[in-house]
Parts: C-alpha cells; sequence; structure tokens
C-alpha cells in the first residue's frame, strides 16, 4: 500500500481545528458558532483517524464514531435552543445574550 | 491515493476557512458540507472506508440538513446580511487569529515526523471492536442521543 507522512495528517488536523477555533471566537452569529464547533469536532475526529490509520487499528475509528454521536446530540440540543432564543428574543447575537436573564 | 489525500486536504482547508468568511448563512452550511465531503474522502484515502460513509451520510446528509431546516426557520433575510457586515469589522479577526495562530504553531511544533503505511481498516474489524470491547460505549452513546432528542424537543417545544 501507499505511504503518507504521519505529520502531514495530523498537520490538516491541527489546521482545520485551528480554523475553526478562530471561527468560534469571531463570529457573533450562534449559528455560525455552531457551525466552528462541528469544524473543530470533526477535525478532532480526524485527528483519531490518523492515529487509528498509524497503527492500522480501529480503535480510532471507534472514537469517531463516539464523536460522531456527540456531535448529533449537540447539534440537536444547540439549534433547539437557537430556535427559542430567536423567539424570545428575536435575535441570535451572542454579544446580546450574555445575560442569561430569562 | 497520495494526491487524492492532499487534493481532500487542501478542499477541507479552503471550504473550512471560507465557511467562516462567509456572511450569508446557507453559503456557509454548502461551504461546510463541502469540507465535510472532502474530509470523507481524506478518511478513505488513510484507509477508512467505513468512517467516510459514516462522514458523508451523517455528517455532511442527516446533520447539515438539520441546520438547514433551522436556519430556514428562522428565515434570515436581507436584514441579518447587513448585521452581519456590521458585526465583523476587520479589527475583530485580529487577536483572535493571532491566539488561534500561536495554538497552530504549538501543535506544529509538537507532531511526531514517520511515515505511515497506509492499510485498509474494514467495517467488520470496527464493527468487532464496536460489539466487542467497546460495546458499553455503544449503550451510553445511544443514552447520550436519546437525551439529545428528548431535549431537543423538550426546548424547542415551548
Amino acid at each position: 500500500m501507499h505511504a503518507i507522512p504521519l505529520e502531514h495528517g495530523l498537520l490538516l488536523a491541527a489546521a482545520l481545528f485551528v480554523i475553526g477555533l478562530v471561527g468560534a471566537m469571531t463570529r457573533r452569529n450562534l449559528v455560525f458558532v455552531l457551525m466552528s464547533l462541528e469544524i473543530m469536532l470533526n477535525a478532532a475526529g480526524l485527528a483519531f483517524i490518523v492515529a487509528g490509520a498509524r497503527w492500522a487499528n480501529a480503535e480510532g475509528q471507534v472514537m469517531f464514531l463516539m464523536i460522531l454521536t456527540l456531535a448529533a446530540a449537540e447539534v440537536a440540543v444547540g439549534l433547539g435552543l437557537i430556535i427559542q432564543m430567536h423567539k424570545r428574543f428575536k435575535t441570535i447575537d451572542i454579544d446580546l445574550l450574555s445575560r442569561l436573564r430569562g | 491515493m497520495i494526491s487524492l489525500f492532499y487534493l481532500g486536504s487542501a478542499v477541507a482547508l479552503i471550504a473550512s476557512l471560507l465557511v467562516i468568511l462567509q456572511r450569508n448563512v446557507v453559503h456557509a452550511l454548502i461551504y461546510l458540507v463541502l469540507s465535510l465531503l472532502a474530509v470523507a474522502v481524506v478518511f478513505f484515502t488513510l484507509g477508512a472506508p467505513f468512517v467516510a460513509v459514516l462522514e458523508a451520510i451523517v455528517y455532511a446528509g442527516a446533520i447539515m440538513v438539520l441546520f438547514l431546516f433551522v436556519v430556514m426557520m428562522l428565515n434570515l433575510g436581507q436584514a441579518s446580511r447587513e448585521q452581519e457586515r456590521s458585526w465583523l469589522p476587520p479589527r475583530i479577526w485580529i487577536a483572535p487569529s493571532i491566539l488561534a495562530a500561536a495554538l497552530f504553531v504549538q501543535l506544529v511544533l509538537v507532531l511526531p515526523a514517520q511515515d505511515m503505511e497506509i492499510t485498509e481498516v474494514s467495517a467488520r474489524a470496527v464493527s468487532a471492536a464496536l460489539f466487542g470491547p467497546y460495546v458499553l460505549a455503544v449503550e451510553l452513546g445511544s443514552f447520550l442521543l436519546l437525551a439529545g432528542l428528548i431535549s431537543a424537543y423538550h426546548i424547542a417545544k415551548r
């Protein structure tokens, strides 16, 4: 089979994670923040897959499935919260929603 | 295969950058789908075809459709695009980008340098691991999904 340098795969994971981090820190729209979280979770899963490929092991893919489950649950709850905030406050700007008063 | 890996990586990086730079939510979502599909290609070249298919079906399919429905329910129109423009002046990007770049440099510095021989790990091996030593984790994952389902229903209902 072919060989790919391990550091290139991990480099891709790190770059994707950092891109998601910048998005989560800069955007004020809650939908964009959730999308950045998705990018970060995906990057973490990619790191697991790369490590699993390095040792030709199934455990990396098992961990990716766990991350997939977590991402699905997190997105469902997060999007429900976004809908509720949009109903109550007519905005999804996180700077305006920072006071936590019901 | 190797060129496919680098092509997928480049597409994933560019699409992810476009996601966080985009002002229109729907365009950002489409770019996110592109990024996830590119990552699925990367998974395939890394010898994980089962996970590549799951990434395409679950992530790029189900989760993104969920996002799309919510964006359509929120009905963010032209006004929100103007708002995004006022929310995102270029100076806002400076400090987070510097911090993230510092983190990236740290991550690059600790990366080990070695070659890996790609051998395919089949769906059979993954399933055997899932329902052998990790069966408790699978059960807990189903609990998590059920809790997410119920709480999302409850939160979005009223």
